[in-house]
């Protein structure tokens, strides 16, 4: 285990930022902490990184104990949202500064930390940009140069704080798919910060969903997405269409082939893309209108109104490919039929 | 011209610069200039290599250097103090910060050569322990120049530093920098212009210092007189002519000096990529 995080609380007056925090991160993962906007998951890497303390509990990085290291002593690399670029100093200086500060005896000679600081611009593709200053750098490279500086000390921990936050959507998803290679060139242990559940999905071998101060799930992105541990992991991970057992008066809802299988099951998650929307085929089955959709690319997204329910929340959402879609020549206002391919139940807790 | 500023005016305002420049500045220095004009090079050689003369430029500008140097890392420090740490009574202390700048300067001159003397309360203190006497010495004028240049030091230095992003400073430690190599590597060279810039006008402050310093000076010929007394001397000697020498000399070494430390700044600057 290259992370270890055991029990980790941390307390702001009286707010109460993360509870009890116990995780286990392999050697070489490339972990996603995911979770909403002051559910605790920077200030879990912060502390990891021991830019902050925890209150209680202890993090293990290689096997060592470093609960009460001070961060420059973790052999950790750290990547700011705002890329936190030292604006005095070239970019070549940038990458350079961690190996310049090393202890006389340790450090490298220049010739050496010359080499090295341009296979790292090499790495991240902008040797060209090595006698600029922060200030003349675009977001993404500037965020890549951040990169290459925490890369610099050969650090046995990647931190990542919102590496893609401030950066615009176009540049978001090349640097996305550029780090998963990275990753895979240097299968160094990573951890970065999301609030996005799809650049999670996308880059990360393993995701932690956080809500207030705790775990909800840990797995894989298929087990997340395919398996959610509890209603909130589904409901924060991709669109879902959630159906209430008892506001089903009129039993509408077992005629679409939402049947719970445990007595305790109350609450139903349904993705869009687990409905079936066809040609109504019979005059008694409900009636569904289709109210509009949208054209999302490869598949198309039906808004579906039960008959009767005009309210906005009552809407359902079906996702189908768009040749599909095309084939059934739907309209807007046609009458049609749905079912429920596969749904998740989960019980209601007070 | 061609309209191709946003901002349109660049006539009225440089109208304005240039007239604000002859009224205030050029007029007075080229009167100045004129009157100088009056002595012959050797009587202006004269004047200005009395011995008293030049020990004064020694003591104005020594002092001067002096005081703003120490007034730099004591206003830093105070500035650093201001901006990055919460502290009971913040506020209250600073707006004592500007307190120099609105006392009449004679008031603080008596106070502070009240304070400093043999007997002071604080003059006494030190020549019991050390044995130094401060007032009535140059030290007393290097005091009293700190205190004139002291908020100059901390009001450049302090909005720099408060938009310093502190992540910089996580982000050295992260790379295994110590705290006194982020210090020395982060966060003064961030930090050195502004305090240069303070620096320097804490020094042009204190050259022309005169109301704070007579009080504390002691005003000794050769020993702790300032340039400025000199010239006030030699007005109510009626020796017109003179004054306006030693005016123009001082001038001349305070724009020198002034041009040498914003040439040093803009270096640092360029440096660090900042321009």
């Amino acid at each position: 285990m290259s992370i270890v995080l055991s029990n980790i609380s941390k307390q702001f007056g009286a707010f109460k930022a993360l509870d009890s925090i116990s995780l286990d991160i392999a050697e070489g993962e490339l972990v996603a902490l995911l979770g909403p906007s002051g559910c605790g998951k920077t200030t879990l890497l912060r502390i990891i990184a021991g830019l902050e303390q925890a209150d209680s509990g202890e993090v293990h990085l290689q096997g060592d104990n470093v609960t009460q290291q001070p961060v420059k002593n973790r052999q950790i690399g750290f990547v700011f949202q705002h890329y936190a670029l030292f604006r005095h100093m070239t970019v070549f200086d940038n990458i350079a500064f961690g190996l310049r500060v090393k202890p006389r005896k340790e450090r490298l000679s220049e010739t050496v930390i010359h080499k090295k600081v341009h296979d790292l611009l090499n790495l991240v593709q902008l040797d060209w940009l090595h006698d600029r200053f922060p200030e003349q750098l675009s977001g993404g490279q500037r965020q890549r140069i951040a990169l290459a500086r925490a890369l610099a000390v050969e650090p046995s921990v990647l931190l990542l704080d919102e590496p893609f936050g401030a950066l615009d959507a176009s540049v978001r998803k090349d640097l996305r798919l550029w780090l998963r290679h990275l990753h895979h060139e240097l299968n160094v242990t990573s951890i970065f910060v999301t609030h996005d559940q799809e650049e999670a999905m996308e880059v990360a071998s393993q995701i932690v969903v956080l809500n207030h101060g705790r775990i909800e799930q840990k797995g894989s992105p298929s087990q997340i997405y395919d398996r959610p541990a509890n209603d909130f992991v589904s409901r924060f991970i991709g669109h879902t269409n959630i159906f209430d057992l008892a506001h089903d008066d009129a039993g509408w809802l077992k005629t679409l082939g939402l049947v719970a299988t445990n007595p305790n099951d109350r609450i139903a998650h349904v993705r869009p893309h687990h409905i079936i929307v066809e040609k109504p085929t019979s005059a008694e089955a409900p009636t569904i209108v289709l109210q509009d959709w949208q054209h999302l690319g490869a598949t198309i997204r039906l808004e579906l109104n039960p008959d009767g329910r005009k309210a906005p929340e009552s809407t359902i959402y079906a996702e189908m490919p768009n040749d599909r879609f095309h084939e059934l020549a739907l309209n807007r206002g046609d009458r049609v039929a749905m079912k429920v391919k596969q749904a998740h139940w989960f019980s209601v807790t007070a | 011209m061609p309209q191709s500023n946003i901002m349109p005016g660049f006539r009225p305002t440089m109208g304005f610069t240039l007239f604000y420049l002859a009224l205030i500045v050029l007029i007075p220095l080229s009167a100045m200039l004129l009157k100088t004009l009056r002595l012959s090079w050797e009587q202006f050689v004269a004047v200005l290599t009395h011995a008293r003369v030049i020990a004064s430029f020694k003591i104005s500008f020594g002092t001067a250097l002096l005081a703003a140097t120490i007034a730099a890392v004591l206003g830093f420090i105070i500035a650093w103090t201001l901006v990055r740490y919460p502290f009971p009574g913040k506020k209250l202390f600073d707006a004592l910060i500007d307190l120099p700048f609105a006392l009449p300067t004679a008031v603080a001159g008596i106070v502070l050569a009240t304070l400093y003397e043999p007997r002071g309360w604080i003059g006494k203190v030190v020549m019991e322990v050390t044995g130094v006497q401060i007032a009535y010495k140059p030290l007393g004028i290097v005091v009293a120049l700190i205190f004139i240049g002291l908020p100059f030091v901390v009001r450049t230095v302090e909005p720099v530093l408060q938009e310093l992003d502190t992540a910089m400073e996580e982000a050295a430690a992260s790379l295994g920098a110590s705290r006194w190599q982020t210090f020395l590597k982060v966060i003064l060279p961030n930090l050195l212009p502004a305090t240069i810039t303070g620096f320097a006008l804490a020094f042009a402050r204190g050259v022309g210092e005169y109301g704070s310093v007579i009080f504390i000076a002691g005003n000794m010929p050769y020993v702790s007189e300032v340039v400025p007394l000199l010239i006030i001397t030699k007005l109510e000697q009626y020796d017109y002519t003179g004054a306006t020498a030693i005016g123009l000399a001082m001038l001349i070494v305070s724009f020198l000096l002034l041009l040498l430390i914003n040439s040093l700044q803009s270096w640092l600057r360029r440096r660090g990529g900042q321009l």
